[in-house]
Parts: structure tokens; C-alpha cells; sequence
């Protein structure tokens, strides 16, 4: 394939990490095989690190979200710039079933986990059928069509205004009754749900499926060529990855009890892209990483100055010359080179 | 095939960059402040868009209500209780509104929240705090946290509505057979601004001509000009906000539209004003909840103005940044009325409050708890006329403090 | 609807496009020469206008705004194609979109810092005051002016790429940059070179749209997405098509505007959308230009 412009390389994959960590020995393959508990006991000290435990809230559901699009763009190579529209619409189904339909919150969740997929899996299927950047085009450009749809559909989604009135402030599952208020509470009954997200994707990651994604990433020629059904991997990729960030999308309807309109616009689909880069994508916990370093700086920042958004860009160019890797990324390697 | 000429030349190493980092984010680990939890002190938390387009009208408020704060501090605090302003930073962003908001009544443990400048902000921020019990005085001047769906009794807006600005205007420039054309913002708050405006129109006699929506945050207007000009309309009313309001204003003048017909908005903003100059905005008449210029016809506004100069460097206060006080001092106010934070007392206390900080007489409305006050209509004044800088303004009229311009309990669906 | 209406509506939408070819042509042509997706493009744009706004305040003359204010920003482009998108060369597609990306806040909150948050006034310059009858209706003259200049811009683009040997050395570079290094051609200052030229583009469309808009720092990121749809549709590194591309959106704007205005940007994406998903190398681009 000649090179037609300075920055094609289709094996040039230099910030993902290699694909076999499980087959590795030593600390690594045991880091692999108890990526799970470990992330989910990481996940219960959260707040009690974090000075707020909104921000710990926060960071797990931008976590979710993260660990959700890495399935995408870490480990198959496909940098999609729409990923908002999935985490919107899970919000947004959540809330107009809540708001319109009167249903129970677990409902809710699940149906706004399947509306979310579903639309991944439409606007996968258009998608795939491009390549390299105009993958990254279309995926904005139909990501931006749902968040112009729900602007104009405001008796529904409330428009401008954003979506209220489905504040769930009591939870009884199990014979437990949960004050959804009390911030605590509320931020581990959302943990179970990331624990769950994090073993879905694990299990993925383990599978052949996963294999097969990694290695489309590597080389999507010789993947083909060893008679994978490439387009299907894809897609299927694709609407995993959506039907994470739809759940992500859930959670953060429960959480802030409204859902702004912005949480479908290509910028929030940007900072859903640099946190998963800074955390290190292609990594299992790397993304968690990425949007816990990614809030914490915004949070700290804007403290300090109103001009945070400077340090925050620079802070992600220098990632982007230097360390592409991200934090955990960087970290691991670094670890395995030593 | 790797590019060999164009291989990466900087001489840091990847060790030296991860060293920078591990410097950088110890640094980030470090104790968080850590505030006296003296339940002495009152707080009130103050979010605002700090970051983004309104920044400066922020800015300005935060100004404000620190004054408002400090004039209080300086008279032995609330029942001799300090009070802090806890101001945060709500980048203009719904979700991280309701996010500070959580984190004020969380961490912060605040007394009551006053704030938000975009309408999305105020319902996200209400939201949040009609569900916990917080007291919460919004001061964006939208009229959707009136209604029945969003209102609580912990709920207040204590900035103008729409509805009563579109009734000073248009008190003011329609007249009976009129024609009146209308450019709208596509969205919640633009669609209130022409709901007002008909409805005082209706009454007044003037003929609606066409209604033109607009995409919220649209650069240009020249194709919604030509149809504008097919419709002869005599008056032009704008209904939008912020860098809307300042480019289709500019463009209509571009387009000569100012000569044949009148422009007029719900609400002429000071920072628009500003970012295009005297020539543009000559003769555009708007309504406001504030002018420095009041001063010679309002007691309350000389002091106020007075106490900014003293504070701020002879600076006068905008009309955003008077919410800020106003906003402010009414809950500080309410308060020592009150004789502490208990929020019921606070609530009950707020009903009840007459207040006459700034602009004249002021009280909240019982069934919606909107501040009824008076609405200033105002020209801008063209370059020669200015005697100074800031003298952006002429005052056409003050339509006082009312209950009449404000949609009544019954059709904002709440009992009386 | 009366026919000099429409005709309007027409003549709107067509100098509209124009506008919108001009803010599209600086990422078209960093696409097709370099195949770099600038996402600092709108901020670009920006900070032309503000340059503009700055050189004008100094001198008092709109004039040299238009003039040195696209060739300085032209440069900055080069020292960042040189110091940042550079070192990304022989990595990943992605990570030059990604830098840019970045880039793009960084320069909005540099310009916050440096020029405040508020909108500045840009008076249009005295000489292109007021309004021409065009027969149909009114039509400001400075619009006029714009046309005039974005069709001055294309007819010297088309004669440099075209028709000089730096033109040829772009295109054949554009094709194949290896051949051209073994020809002993030092393409890296081409690339520069190019960069600056598209940045610069990017800065004079700033520059023209500042009378007509507020200077403000927000004021890149609605080009940024309205140039991609351009761009997206025209065929990414064609002149022609971005010409043609951007008249089309522009019209298709202006008459949706006589319908259904708030409908304008759906339409928009939804056209862009449609391109790529049928003919994702848009009306004029060459196929192969991918991966």
C-alpha cells in the first residue's frame, strides 16, 4: 500500500499496548487475571481519596464511559469522535422513561443500556463502511445529527433546558432501601454497576473476540486475510463500546438527576477521547486512570485559575508528542522494561 | 513503513517525561484546603459560568455579591454570624452545575445557594437542591423556573422574567395597528421572549408579521434578512441572548434594516453593547433590571453605586452585575430577618421580605416566588451624546414594581 | 413567495458560501497535501481575526489587518506544523487530530488570557460601508467585497497549484511523498510550507469575517464544524470541490432558512452524513485518499 501522505502507517500503532498480556508470566499475567478485583477494590477507596465524593461519582461514571470507547479506540483501532451520542442517548432514555413513561429506575437503566446499544449498532453499521479519518468524520457528523435531533425535540428531551423532574431519591433493591441521596450510598450502588461494566469488558477482552479485535488493530489486511469476518468484528466492537457508554449515560442520569443537552455534543465526545488517551488507552484500567487525572486536573485547576482549559490542552499535547501511552500505559511499560 | 526522515528529533526521553510527571502529580496530591468547619460562619454557595462566554458578566457578579457580603460582614455579619461567599465555577455546563451544586450542599455543608446565569444552569442547580431541602435563589433571568414542573418552595428568582421585560418594551414602542416582525432564538428561552412580546402585543393592538427562528448561536443572519425585509414590518423585535443578540444586531444595521424599521429587544445587555460598539447599537431600545444611570431618580441605586466606586475603583456596576447584589443581599436580608439558617424560617422569611437595595422597591411573589420589581426601558445613546464612557444608556421610562406584567399563578399552574 | 424574495434568498445563500469556502479551504487543503486533520482549524480562524483586530488597533487601517495578519498567523502554522505535527509523522493516523484537538483549547484560553473574554468591536472599514440596491433587494457592500476577495483568493490558488513548479511539487508530494525525497525535492520544507499556506487561508477568512461578527473567543467553533461538513462534502484536498461543496451548503442553507430555519444545521450534518456514508471522498475527491 504506497504511502500517499507523511502520516499514513497502518502498522504505526505506537501508543497501544502489545496483545498478549494473559499468555505473559510473572506479575503480569497475575495483573491480568485479577484486573477485575483489583480495579473494584481501587473503586471502593475512591471516595474517600477524592476531596468530594461528587467528583468520585463523576469519576466513575466517566471511567465507565472510558473503559467503554477504549473498547473501540484502544484495543480495535478505531477513533471515533461520536462516542457522546451513546452516553446521551442512555441518559436521555433513562430520564423520559422516568419523566414520561412513570416506569421503576432499574427499568429505566436497562432500557436506556439497550436504546443506547441500539443506536450504537445503527450508527456502527453506517460507519464501518469507511476508514481511517472519514471513520472519525462520520462518527461526528452523525453524533452531531442526534444532538441537533434532541434539541429540536425538546417536549420530549426538554431542549435547551436539559431533562428534570426524574430525581430517584429512594432505591429498594434486595430488601435494602438506599437513600439515593446521601452521596455515599449513592455512589456505590453506581460502583456495583461499573464493577459490573468492568467485568462485562473483561470478559470481552479475554475472549477470541478480543483476540480478534487486537489483531484487526495490528493489521487489518493480515487479520482479514486469516479469514476473520472483519466488518462484523467491528461492529460488534462497536456496539459493545456503545452499550458501556449508554450505561455510563445511565448512571449519570441517576446521579445528577438531569440530562444536560451538552452530553451529546462532539465536545463531550472530544473529552471522553482525551481522557481515555491521557489514561492510556489500550489498557484495561488505563482509562479510569485517564478520567480520574483528566477531572482532578479540571477540578484543581479551576481552583486555582479560571484559565484550568490551557493547562488541561497543553497537558493533553504533551501526552499526544510524549507519552501516548497515557499514564497507566507509561507506567506499565515502564514497569515491564525495568 | 515507518517515515525515517521524519522521525521524532526532541531530546526528552521517555524517562525524563514520566519524572515530570510523577513531580507533577505529587503535586496535584497535595492536602486539599482544608476550611474550618466553624458552624458559626454562614455560607452561601455562589456558582457561576467563571469560564466560557459570560465570563465578565460573572465576574461582574461575583464582584457584586462580594460587596454585598462585606457591607453585611461590616455590620457585625447575620445575628452576629460572619457569612462567606463560597464562589465556584460552573463553566456554563448543566452537569457540572448540578455537579457544584452537590458539592456546596455535600462537602461545603453551604446554607443556601444563589447563582446561574444560563437558564439550563438554573433548573440543572434547582434540580439538585429542591430534592435535598436547600434553599436556592436563582438569578438567571429566564422565565421556565417559574413554572409548575420546576418550581419547589425552596425555589426563588430573584432576576427579571421575560414576561416582564417584553411588557416594558413593548408598553414602550408598540402601538395599536403596528407591524411587528419578530427574529427568535430557537430554544426555551428565546420562545419565552416571543411568547412575551405577543402577548403584551396582542393587548396593545400591534400586527404580528412573521416570526423567524433562528439556530441558537448562529454566526450569520443574512438568510433570514431578505425575508425580514419582504415583510415591511415596522418594528424588529430580537428575541435572543448574548453573542446572538450583539451579531444579528450587527447585521441587521449592515443590511440598512435599522432605517426602516425599528429595532427593539426584550433585553439590551451592557457586554453586547460593548462588543459592537455605540454606531451599531444606536437607537435599539431594550429593557433591563438595571442602569448605573438610575442613580439620579433611585436613592438605593446611589448607594449602591457609591459603595461599588469605593470598592472597585470609581468602576460602576453592570446590569448583570446588580443580580449579583440584589440576589445576594435579599437572602442576607431575609436572613437576619429570619434570625439564623434554619431553611423553613429562611423560606417564610423570604416570602414576607420588602427590599429596596438597588433599584427601588423589591418583594418575592408568593406563589411563584419571583421578585417583583421594577423594569427599566432603555435607548442606546448614539456616540455624541455619551458623557462619558460608560454612558451607554438613556432611560426611557421605569415601569414600576408590578404584579400585573407577570403571568398569573393560575397559568403558571401553581395555586395562589 | 414573490420572486425577488427568493432571488435573494439565493444571492445570500451563494455569498454565504462564499464565506464558508473560505473558512473551508486552510483544513481542505492540510488534508489533501499532508493528510492531517487540523482540529485547531476554528481556532485558527479565530485568532486570525483577533490578529487582525490587533494589527488594525496599532496602524488604524482595517487594510493592514487583511494583509499582515494571515501572513503572521501563517507563520506561527509553520513553527507548529515544524514543532508539533512533525515529530507525529510515521505514527498513528489519529494522533495528529489529536494534537490539534488540544491545540485548539489551548489557543481559545491563550486569546481569553491575552485579549479578555468579552467581544471586541471590529468596525467595518469606512470604504465598505452601507448598502448597494442590487434590483432585488439590499445587500451590504462589504459582503460584496468578501466575494470579491474569496474569488481573487481561489483564482491565485488555482494559478499557483496549478500552474507553478511549487504548485506541481505540492501535488506530486501529495501523491507520493517518497518519490519525491528520492528526486532529492526537500519535501519537509514543502510540508511547512503548505501548513503555513493553509493556516494563513484559515487566518484571512478570520480576518474578512470579523466586521461582519463579533470578535470574540468562541467565535472559531461553529467554522471548525461548518468547514468539516464543507470539506467533508466537496472531497478533502479539493480546491474545486471545496468551491463547489461550499456554495452548495450555503444555498442549501439560505433556502431551508426561507422554510424552516431552526432546521439549518440538521441539514447540514445530515448532507455531510450522506456524503460519507455514500461517497465517503466527497463530490471531487480522489478515492485512495484513506487510512
Amino acid at each position: 500500500m504506497t504511502n500517499i501522505n507523511p502520516i499514513a502507517s497502518p502498522l504505526a500503532s505506537a501508543g497501544r499496548a502489545p496483545a498478549t498480556l494473559a499468555t505473559a508470566g510473572g506479575w503480569r499475567a497475575q495483573l491480568v487475571k485479577w484486573r477485575v478485583p483489583l480495579s473494584i477494590l481501587a473503586l471502593c477507596l475512591l471516595p474517600w481519596v477524592l476531596p468530594s465524593k461528587a467528583l468520585a461519582v463523576n469519576v466513575l461514571i466517566y471511567g465507565v464511559v472510558c473503559v467503554g470507547y477504549n473498547l473501540l479506540f484502544g484495543y480495535t483501532g478505531l477513533l471515533s469522535f461520536g462516542h457522546a451520542a451513546f452516553f446521551g442517548t442512555g441518559a436521555y432514555i433513562t430520564g423520559i422513561t422516568i419523566v414520561h413513561f412513570g416506569l421503576p429506575w432499574y427499568a429505566a437503566v436497562m432500557l436506556g443500556v439497550l436504546g443506547g446499544g441500539l443506536l450504537a449498532l445503527v450508527i456502527g453499521a453506517l460507519s464501518i463502511r469507511t476508514r481511517g479519518i472519514y471513520f472519525s468524520m462520520v462518527t461526528l457528523a452523525l453524533a452531531q445529527l442526534v444532538y441537533y435531533v434532541a434539541l429540536q425535540a425538546s417536549n420530549w428531551t426538554g431542549g435547551e433546558n436539559g431533562l428534570r423532574g426524574f430525581t430517584v431519591s429512594k432505591i429498594d433493591i434486595f430488601g435494602l432501601h438506599i437513600n439515593f441521596l446521601d452521596p455515599l450510598q449513592k455512589y456505590y450502588v453506581l460502583m456495583a454497576f461499573a464493577g459490573l461494566a468492568l467485568w462485562f469488558v473483561s470478559r470481552i477482552l479475554n475472549s477470541p473476540f478480543g483476540a480478534v479485535i487486537e489483531a484487526i488493530r495490528e493489521n487489518e489486511t493480515r487479520a482479514r486475510a486469516c479469514g476473520y469476518n472483519v466488518e462484523r468484528a467491528k461492529l460488534m466492537s462497536f456496539t459493545l463500546s456503545g452499550l458501556i457508554c449508554a450505561l455510563a449515560g445511565t448512571l449519570s442520569a441517576m446521579h445528577l438527576a438531569i440530562v444536560p443537552l451538552d452530553s451529546l455534543h462532539y465536545q463531550t465526545s472530544g473529552m471522553i477521547v482525551m481522557m481515555t488517551l491521557l489514561g492510556g488507552a489500550g489498557s484495561f484500567f488505563g482509562p479510569f486512570v485517564g478520567a480520574l487525572a483528566f477531572l482532578l486536573m479540571e477540578d484543581v485547576f479551576s481552583i486555582w485559575t479560571s484559565h484550568w482549559q490551557i493547562v488541561v490542552g497543553s497537558v493533553f499535547i504533551l501526552f499526544v508528542l510524549f507519552l501516548p501511552k497515557g499514564i497507566w500505559g507509561a507506567l506499565l511499560a515502564w514497569r515491564a522494561s525495568k | 513503513m515507518t517515515d525515517m526522515k521524519h522521525t521524532a528529533f526532541f531530546p526528552l526521553s521517555r524517562r525524563a517525561a514520566l519524572k515530570g510527571l510523577g513531580a507533577g502529580a505529587s503535586l496535584l496530591a497535595m492536602p486539599w484546603i482544608v476550611r474550618a468547619q466553624t458552624s458559626d460562619v454562614i455560607k452561601i454557595g455562589f456558582p457561576m459560568p467563571l469560564t466560557g462566554p459570560f465570563a465578565a458578566e460573572a465576574k461582574d457578579q461575583v464582584k457584586s455579591a462580594q460587596l454585598a457580603v462585606q457591607q453585611i460582614n461590616d455590620k457585625g455579619g447575620v445575628v452576629g454570624r460572619k457569612v462567606e461567599l463560597l464562589v465556584r465555577d460552573d463553566k456554563l455546563n448543566a452537569g457540572e452545575a448540578a455537579t457544584r451544586a452537590l458539592e456546596l450542599i455535600e462537602n461545603d455543608k453551604v446554607n443556601a445557594i444563589v447563582g446561574a446565569l444560563s437558564s439550563a444552569i438554573q433548573l440543572a442547580t434547582n434540580e439538585v437542591t429542591r430534592a435535598r431541602g436547600m434553599l436556592y435563589i436563582s438569578i438567571s433571568q429566564s422565565d421556565s423556573i417559574n413554572e409548575v414542573k420546576d418550581f419547589s418552595k425552596y425555589t426563588f428568582h430573584e432576576a427579571l422574567n421575560p414576561t416582564m421585560t417584553t411588557a416594558a418594551v413593548a408598553k414602550h414602542t408598540f402601538k395599536m395597528g403596528a407591524r411587528v416582525a419578530y427574529l427568535c432564538a430557537d430554544y426555551a428561552y428565546g420562545h419565552e421572549m416571543l411568547r412575551g412580546f405577543k402577548r403584551a402585543g396582542d393587548a396593545i393592538g400591534a400586527v404580528t408579521v412573521g416570526e423567524i427562528l433562528h439556530p441558537i448561536g448562529a454566526p450569520d443572519y443574512s438568510t433570514f434578512i431578505p425575508r425580514i425585509s419582504a415583510m415591511s414590518p415596522d418594528i424588529l423585535c430580537i428575541c435572543n441572548f448574548g453573542r446572538d443578540q450583539a451579531n444579528s444586531i450587527k447585521q441587521a444595521v449592515d443590511f440598512g434594516l435599522k432605517d426602516r424599521m425599528k429595532i427593539v429587544v426584550p433585553v439590551i445587555l451592557h457586554n453586547q453593547r460593548l462588543a459592537v460598539g455605540p454606531d451599531v447599537f444606536e437607537g435599539v431600545i431594550g429593557g433591563s433590571n438595571y442602569y448605573w444611570g438610575m442613580e439620579d431618580t433611585v436613592p438605593s441605586a446611589k448607594v449602591f453605586n457609591d459603595a461599588f466606586r469605593a470598592t472597585h475603583g470609581g468602576a460602576t456596576p453592570t446590569d448583570y452585575g446588580a443580580y449579583g447584589y440584589t440576589g445576594v443581599m435579599s437572602l442576607l436580608l431575609a436572613m437576619q430577618a429570619a434570625g439564623g439558617t434554619v431553611t423553613d424560617k429562611m423560606v417564610a422569611s423570604l416570602e414576607g421580605l420588602k427590599y429596596d437595595v438597588a433599584k427601588g422597591p423589591q418583594y418575592y411573589r408568593k406563589c411563584d416566588h419571583q421578585s417583583v420589581q421594577s423594569v427599566l426601558v432603555l435607548e442606546s445613546k448614539k456616540k455624541a451624546e455619551m458623557k462619558s464612557d460608560l454612558d451607554f444608556f438613556k432611560i426611557l421610562a421605569t415601569e414600576p414594581a408590578s404584579e400585573s406584567v407577570l403571568r398569573s399563578c393560575a397559568e403558571l399552574g401553581l395555586p395562589t | 413567495m414573490d420572486f425577488s424574495l427568493i432571488a435573494m434568498q439565493l444571492f445570500s445563500g451563494i455569498a454565504l458560501g462564499a464565506i464558508l469556502v473560505m473558512a473551508a479551504l486552510g483544513l481542505s487543503i492540510i488534508f489533501g497535501m499532508l493528510g492531517v486533520v487540523n482540529f485547531s482549524h476554528g481556532a485558527m480562524f479565530m485568532v486570525g481575526a483577533y490578529a487582525g483586530l490587533w494589527v488594525a488597533s496599532l496602524t488604524g487601517s482595517f487594510w493592514w489587518g487583511l494583509f499582515v495578519a494571515p501572513i503572521a498567523i501563517g507563520m506561527f502554522g509553520m513553527a507548529v506544523e515544524f514543532l508539533l505535527i512533525r515529530p507525529l509523522y510515521g505514527r498513528s493516523v489519529d494522533d495528529p487530530l489529536l494534537l490539534t484537538f488540544g491545540l485548539g483549547y489551548v489557543l481559545v484560553e491563550a486569546v481569553r488570557i491575552v485579549f479578555g473574554s468579552d467581544g471586541i468591536p471590529f468596525p467595518t472599514p469606512s470604504q465598505l460601508r452601507g448598502v448597494v440596491n442590487l434590483g432585488i433587494g439590499y445587500f451590504p457592500i462589504y459582503r460584496l467585497f468578501v466575494v470579491g476577495v474569496v474569488g481573487a483568493i481561489l483564482l491565485a490558488l488555482w494559478l499557483l497549484l496549478g500552474k507553478t513548479k511549487f504548485g506541481l511539487i505540492v501535488r506530486a508530494g501529495a501523491r507520493d511523498p517518497q518519490i519525491m525525497r528520492v528526486l532529492g525535492v526537500d519535501i519537509g520544507k514543502v510540508w511547512l510550507l503548505v501548513f503555513g499556506l493553509g493556516v494563513g487561508l484559515t487566518a484571512l477568512g478570520g480576518v474578512l469575517a470579523a466586521p461582519m461578527r463579533t470578535v470574540n473567543p468562541e467565535m472559531g467553533s461553529l467554522v471548525l464544524a461548518e468547514a468539516f461538513v464543507v470539506t467533508v462534502i466537496g472531497g478533502m484536498g479539493s480546491l474545486v470541490g471545496s468551491v463547489v461543496a461550499g456554495l452548495l451548503v450555503g444555498i442549501a442553507v439560505s433556502m431551508t432558512a426561507l422554510i424552516a430555519p431552526e432546521m439549518a444545521q440538521i441539514v447540514m450534518f445530515a448532507l455531510m452524513a450522506l456524503v460519507l456514508l455514500i461517497r465517503p471522498q466527497g463530490l471531487f475527491g480522489k478515492s485512495g485518499v484513506q487510512a
